[in-house]
């Protein structure tokens, strides 16, 4: 093995690692660790979450005023909708369970950017509708208090949560074993490493035997040369799964590749369980706007202005998302360029964001995690 | 090197999603209430909701004038608001020269009023054992900033029978970048191990007693 490769994969770690804290930079500055006790915080605080956090909460006061002012003047409705607009973006780049399990599962299933948008839009919008459905009811039509407005929200929170939790273990499961069965072979592979040599020549296409396994490690340019010959023609959604299974083949097959149901077409029907988990939840700030709508009897405003919020909270989303699936991408070609620590590298990223949407779930589930709370009532 | 990726990984999960985006506005009158003997018995809070929230909470609420509500139409609102609170420990952290405070829950002459559409809650938080202290800190905060607190401008908290101790507010810091730069430059104040970064933004009450 060369030195050149080893280069490039501290480079590439390091990539990957920068974009993915970068996506988690915003939420790391948010994050509030478990209640453990800390000393002086650090003052970045005050730098780019917080500026977030008070431009959020700027516009989000503006929007009373707002309606109230759409109610003597027509025109004012179209300021509240942009400041609403504004809103969704500033609030879902704060901190949200939205984003990060978005994030994770596009990670974790090898999706692409434009799926991870369409999971980010449906989501936001699929959120707002909930909120317009929960106060639409619940308030304008059966009366109810706020406090059977925050029962009902619970009542979804739990639903959704658990959701979240058994979408990250599916994925925990398909994901994890993979990683696992990989990390064996490669141990395996390790150990037979020096008798391997001169073997190389029997690893040119992709029905090999379980018994060249053991001839990893000098295979590398024999599969990446293969590889040339089969990548360019994939189209941009299958690429990536069919770039496993050429790996997967210089590997000798015995890591079974994901089931058939996690790659391509079914995309959608797998996605819809996501975008529930994260959008059947309403954002508090949208009901208490709708019902501060109702009260003054512009609902239609409020539910324009959920409507928006949805809108700006998705161009978040989804701008995150991409950031993640692109971190994916370069992983994906990384593992193309060197099957062997690569493709473990690829399996590790996808369990790790299994374990995240699992974390998440259980986290909130328990209540280890707050998401939002309406205060007593 | 797959250690670095798996630590950045480790990272990414550990992030709690702690909504920290305010929904909740409160703008706070307090007293601190002094025995004769120069004691503090109590804190005395007068907690304005905002008006989306107000409106909010008391959508669905029976009230014999539309729009209006009474002490005891808003009792049963008192009632979960006070009880909900304790969970948060009534955002309301104390200590006495260093040392931390126990309060214990409100005594229940709490209530609720409403006027000009905005709700405010009333209640009193006793201390566990009432101290003398030279120096005296109570902070208000949500570490979590669900809910902002702030201070009223005009009375933002009063001493109630202590006449020789002096009273300091300090108010959160603002948060912008230049307000940032300027914080990370001060050095960092005695020891605040209070909790999570809500903190940063607590509104203290200092009270210097001879």
């Amino acid at each position: 093995m060369t030195q050149v490769p080893r280069l490039h994969l501290t480079r590439f770690v390091l990539l990957v690692a920068c974009i993915l804290l970068f996506v988690a930079a915003i939420d790391f500055a948010f994050a509030q660790p478990f209640g453990v006790t800390r000393g002086p915080a650090p003052p970045e605080v005050g730098g780019f979450a917080g500026w977030i956090l008070t431009k959020q909460a700027e516009f989000y006061r503006t929007l009373s005023g707002l309606i109230r002012a759409a109610k003597a003047d027509g025109s004012a409705a179209y300021t509240l909708l942009g400041i609403s607009f504004l809103y969704g973006i500033f609030h879902a780049a704060g901190p949200g369970l939205g984003k990060a399990v978005i994030s994770s599962y596009l990670v974790a299933n090898d999706e692409t950017w434009r799926r991870g948008i369409v999971l980010s839009f449906a989501s936001a919008i699929l959120q707002a509708f909930t909120a317009v459905a929960v106060v639409g009811i619940a308030a304008a039509l059966l009366g109810a208090t706020a406090k059977a407005m925050g029962n009902t929200v619970r009542v979804i929170e739990i639903v959704s949560y658990a959701l979240i939790m058994l979408i990250g273990l599916r994925l925990l499961w398909v994901k994890g074993r993979a990683f696992l069965r990989l990390l064996r072979e490669q141990q395996q592979a390790h150990h037979a490493h020096d008798h391997s040599h001169h073997h190389h020549a029997h690893d040119h296409n992709h029905d090999h035997d379980h018994h060249h396994d053991h001839d990893h490690d000098h295979d590398h340019h024999h599969a990446h040369n293969q590889d040339h010959g089969h990548h360019h023609h994939h189209g941009c959604a299958h690429s990536h799964d069919h770039d496993h299974e050429d790996d997967a083949s210089a590997w000798g097959h015995a890591h079974a590749p994901e089931p058939q149901e996690l790659t391509g077409k079914h995309w959608l029907r797998r996605g819809l369980a996501a975008i529930i988990a994260v959008g059947l939840r309403p954002c508090s700030g949208a009901i208490i706007v709708l019902v501060f709508a109702l009260a003054q009897g512009l609902f239609w405003i409020g539910v324009a202005s959920t409507f928006v919020m949805g809108l700006g909270t998705a161009i978040t989303v989804a701008a995150i998302a991409t950031l993640a699936v692109g971190a994916r991408g370069l992983a994906d070609r990384f593992a193309k360029a060197r099957p062997g620590a690569g493709m473990l590298l690829l399996r590790g990223l996808e369990t790790a964001a299994a374990l995240v949407i699992v974390f998440f779930g259980a986290a909130l589930l328990t209540g280890y995690i707050v998401s939002e709370r309406l205060l007593g009532v | 090197m797959l250690r670095i990726f798996l630590v950045a990984l480790a990272t990414l999960s550990i992030i709690a999603p702690a909504q920290a985006h305010p929904h909740v506005w409160v703008t706070m009158r307090t007293d601190l209430v002094y025995a004769p003997d120069g004691r503090i018995t109590g804190i005395r809070h007068a907690w304005s909701f905002d008006d989306m929230f107000s409106t909010f909470a008391v959508q669905g609420l029976e009230s014999k004038e539309k729009g209006k509500f009474t002490r005891e139409e808003l009792a049963p609102l008192a009632k979960v608001n006070v009880e909900s609170l304790k969970e948060f420990d009534y955002f309301t952290y104390a200590s006495a020269d260093g040392a931390k405070i126990a309060l214990t829950d409100p005594t229940p002459d709490y209530w609720l009023d409403y006027n000009d559409q905005v709700l405010t809650l009333n209640f009193t938080l006793p201390l566990k054992t009432p101290v003398k202290a030279k120096e005296l800190k109570i902070e208000i905060y949500d570490p979590t900033i669900f809910v902002d607190f702030s201070f009223d401008k005009q009375n933002p908290a009063r001493l109630v029978g202590a006449p020789k101790c002096k009273l300091d507010v300090q108010l959160p810091r603002e948060m912008t970048f230049a307000e940032g730069k300027k914080l990370s430059e001060i050095p960092a104040d005695e020891k605040n191990t209070t909790m999570a970064w809500g903190a940063q933004f607590a509104n203290k009450l200092l009270v210097h007693c001879p």
